[in-house]
């Protein structure tokens, strides 16, 4: 073949001490569609944000056409042809298409909106696009603002285009539209890189694959000659056995049966879709999935934080025995009724904790309902606030520290510390471990254990495969707000869940 | 005579609502940058005083007074001062990312303080007493246009409609002016659009290429700048060239509320100043009002103000909301 359009050699990234990129190789020739696969958290954003100049490669080689690129800036990747799509659209919402395509565009003639317009409509007409270059943003669908994004990158010339996840926000028809696009802008000799984690794409699409784990490259195979499964085993790799303990369940009774749990998004699209299962007390019940699959909408929707459609959650006392319905309830009659409902939100410092006040503080937060006088009592937070500073090794100057200004880690600890503090019957635990070192990501799975042996029903959402294989007793995998399947935790192999994660991720035969 | 009351009305609430269009106009570039500057009433108390400063220095030198010169040293002294302070708001809130309400708080408060100092004490350091007046460089701010007395020489109704609205000094017609020319920017330049854009999305602006920060200053200091001319207006052209402390009252205030009225569009803010300079002065040709009708008559400008916020954000149309990261520093996403 001729001469890579683009050839990246040994490329390595590193964040404080984590390795995002680990001496990955990559090339793509004009007239291709190369997909680049991976799980979440597997270096395929960071890779590409190297090549638009976000980020600066620590080391390695950037070849454009055969010649040493450097790109320190999201204008000189423009220079060199490079034009990415970002999943966050970088859209003005009150300017026009035409008005958000010419932004910040030094073109040295007038700026003259319908000779603009005209040039888009060319664009618009010479792949196929459907858009009116006068609509205001905010009058556009996800797949309208999407095109806008790709025409930007067309218009200031690009002749490599990088797209992050492209279809995740898309609907079956709009992808279809989407892939024509390409296909029609590969045979007009661009190079096209699509970031993705969707198997069934990738072999509809692509030309050539790139397959990276965890930050490492795996290797390139041509979409022709390869298979699914051979994808799949290429994405999530060999066991890695990790040696967390798991106990027997201890006695499980039905703690939590959720049935026909249906949410809506302040868009209307459906986000948790038809959702049924039981959690069971002395059980870890494990959630996998796609990142943005409606993981924190289901957690939510139990917590009394989501405004459920349709469906029920209930909730079996294990004291009184009588059956609650949660649904409709706040998150403080939950907590009235004397159900228990513990909640580690994904955003830890957002939703969990108030960065500027201190660890009492952030103690206190719920338990000040408790006092009777006029005046907070402090005592009691400030002994929690010890104890789990003490039994999980929190390292902090003390109590009295402000929490943002502990590290990611022991966040976490302060925040897992406290919602188990409360001795809950049921524990969800949304990414507990994300960005923790491997001694405090045991100590949080012996944290797990140990409520599972004190007869809580916990619910653990997780994304390392490795993890969730070895932790839970059952695995359930949602896909777009659906549940794929539910697998048995000491039998379930890596591919079977990452199979199921990845399959038919908008409907398909499902609907 | 009933009609004759209505035309002074109307050139009275032009005469009022000038010092409000200048500083409405320059509060409008400001926003656009998503910079909520109020210290706009301090910047206009400043406006006033410099001009002052440079006009009693010059009246005061001794030298044979030159018409030109007695109407740009003021001018140029007024911006200079006027552009000092938007400094300050620019560097605190863009640069150090202070808080943008407490920063233009701060800054009217200290603006006004030091607009009544030196119109208190400006006298005394060259060891005379009574107050500012300066009649001459007053005189050439107040000149009118050579148009005014041809049109007064045709008889009625040309002297009429020339006693109306040609009446006024230079700055006046400069006021509108810079309106229309604002107005043309911030919709048909490709500057204006990028301005437009970091009010709105900072980050796409940055991620377009553009330096919001420059556009920040550039666009806090040039309104920093117009609005300074409205203070100035106020003392030379309105006054006559005197200083009473406190004399330009809550109209920077005013000024703000006209931002509002006129949904962030400077050429809306013409006719909206004119208006709220005619609600300012209403009360003086409603005879037979007693002094607490006159109070509620003064309020009506702030009352319309709120009327045409409740308007807006009930019909939700998002071109007339204002600029969505008002109010809101700008960082970078971390790295």
């Amino acid at each position: 073949m001729a001469t890579a359009s683009i050839e990246l050699k040994d490329i390595s990234k590193r964040f404080g001490r984590i390795l995002a990129n680990d001496k990955v190789c990559l090339t793509a020739y004009s007239g291709e569609i190369l997909a680049l696969l991976g799980e979440n958290g597997s270096g395929k954003t960071t890779l590409m944000n190297m090549i638009s100049g976000i980020y600066y490669p620590d080391e390695g080689q950037i070849l454009i056409n055969g010649e040493e690129a450097v790109i320190r800036s999201p204008k000189e990747a423009f220079d060199y042809g490079i034009g990415m799509i970002h999943q966050h659209f970088k859209l003005v919402d009150i300017f026009s298409a035409a008005e958000n395509i010419v932004l910040g565009l030094n073109e040295h003639r007038r700026y003259n909106l319908k000779e603009i317009k005209a040039r888009v409509s060319e664009i618009i007409e010479k792949y196929g696009f459907e858009l009116d270059p006068s609509k205001k943003i905010y009058d556009m669908s996800v797949s309208e603002k999407q095109t806008v994004e790709i025409i930007k990158v067309l218009y200031r010339g690009a002749d490599i285009l990088i797209l992050d996840e492209p279809t995740a926000v898309l609907t079956l028809q709009e992808i279809q539209k989407l892939f024509e696009i390409l296909r029609r802008m590969r045979d007009d000799g661009k190079t096209i890189i699509i970031i993705t984690h969707k198997l069934q794409e990738v072999l509809e699409l692509s030309d050539r694959v790139t397959v990276l784990r965890k930050g490492r490259y795996i290797g390139t195979v041509d979409t022709a000659s390869t298979s699914e499964s051979e994808l799949t085993e290429m994405m999530v790799g060999k066991k890695i056995s990790l040696n967390i303990t798991r106990t027997e369940p201890n006695n499980p009774t039905d703690r939590l049966t959720v049935s026909g749990l249906e949410c809506i998004d302040r868009d209307g699209r459906k986000v948790i879709d038809g959702v049924s299962f039981t959690a069971r007390s002395g059980e870890i019940l494990g959630i996998a999935g796609i990142a943005g699959s409606g993981q924190r909408e289901l957690l939510e929707a139990i917590a009394g934080l989501q405004h459920i459609q349709n469906g029920s959650v209930v909730y079996h006392d294990p004291k009184t025995g009588i059956d609650e319905e949660l649904r409709g309830k706040s998150p403080i009659q939950i907590r009235e009724l004397g159900v228990r409902l513990s909640f580690v939100p994904e955003d830890r410092l957002g939703m969990g904790l108030v960065g500027n006040m201190d660890i009492i503080d952030n103690m206190m937060l719920r338990s000040y309902k408790r006092g009777r006088s006029m005046f907070v009592e402090r005592k009691g937070p400030k002994d929690l606030a010890n104890t789990i500073i003490e039994q999980l090794e929190v390292v902090t100057p003390s109590a009295e520290t402000p929490v943002r200004k502990l590290s990611g880690g022991n966040v976490q600890k302060v925040l897992v510390g406290r919602e188990i503090s409360a001795s809950p019957t049921v524990l969800m635990a949304a990414y507990p471990v994300r960005g923790l070192d491997i001694n405090s990501s045991y100590a949080i799975y012996n944290l797990l254990n140990d409520q599972k042996k004190n007869g809580a029903s916990v619910i653990f959402v997780g994304e390392d495969l490795d993890v969730l294989v070895e932790l839970c007793d059952r695995i359930m995998v949602i896909g777009s707000g659906r549940i794929m399947g539910i697998l048995d935790g000491r039998t379930a192999s890596k591919n079977e869940i990452g199979f199921l994660m990845t399959k038919s991720q908008h409907g398909g035969p499902a609907e | 005579m009933i009609i004759k009351t209505i035309f002074a009305f109307i050139n009275a609430a032009i005469i009022q609502g000038i010092p409000l269009l200048f500083g409405a106009t320059g509060e409008i570039i400001t926003e656009k940058s998503g910079n909520l500057n109020l210290g706009i009433p301090g910047i206009m108390y400043v406006g006033g005083i410099s001009g002052i400063i440079g006009g009693y220095l010059y009246e005061h030198s001794g030298a044979e007074l030159n018409p030109a010169l007695c109407i740009l040293i003021p001018l140029l002294s007024s911006i200079a001062g006027s552009v000092l302070m938007a400094l300050i708001y620019s560097f605190l809130t863009v640069t150090l990312r202070v808080n943008q309400n407490v920063t233009g708080l701060a800054l009217t408060t200290f603006g006004v303080g030091i607009g009544n100092f030196f119109g208190g004490s400006l006298l005394s350091f060259f060891g005379e007493t009574g107050s500012i007046s300066l009649m001459t460089t007053g005189l050439c701010f107040k000149a009118k246009l050579p148009l005014y007395d041809y049109l007064v020489s045709l008889g009625e109704p040309f002297a009429t409609f020339a006693e109306t609205f040609l009446s006024f000094g230079f700055l006046a017609y400069l006021a509108v002016i810079i309106a229309i020319v604002a107005s043309f920017f911030l919709k048909r330049t490709k500057a204006g659009l990028n301005l437009r854009s970091i009010g709105e999305n900072p980050a796409t602006a940055d991620a377009a290429g553009i330096s919001v920060v420059k556009y920040k200053y550039l666009s806090t200091l040039i309104g920093g700048a117009i609005a300074g001319l409205g203070g100035l207006y106020f003392v030379m052209d309105y006054t006559g060239g005197a200083w009473t402390n406190n004399g330009f009252g809550d109209r920077g205030w005013l000024a703000i509320a006209i931002v509002i009225f006129a949904i962030w569009r400077p050429s809306m803010g013409i006719l909206s100043s004119f208006l709220f300079g005619g609600l300012y002065i209403l009360c003086v040709y409603i005879p037979g009002l007693s002094s607490s009708t006159k109070e509620l008559i003064n309020m009506l400008p702030y009352v319309v103000t709120i009327l045409v916020l409740v308007i807006v954000s009930m019909r939700k149309k998002k071109e007339n909301q204002p600029p969505a990261s008002l109010g809101l520093p700008y960082f970078r996403e971390e790295r």
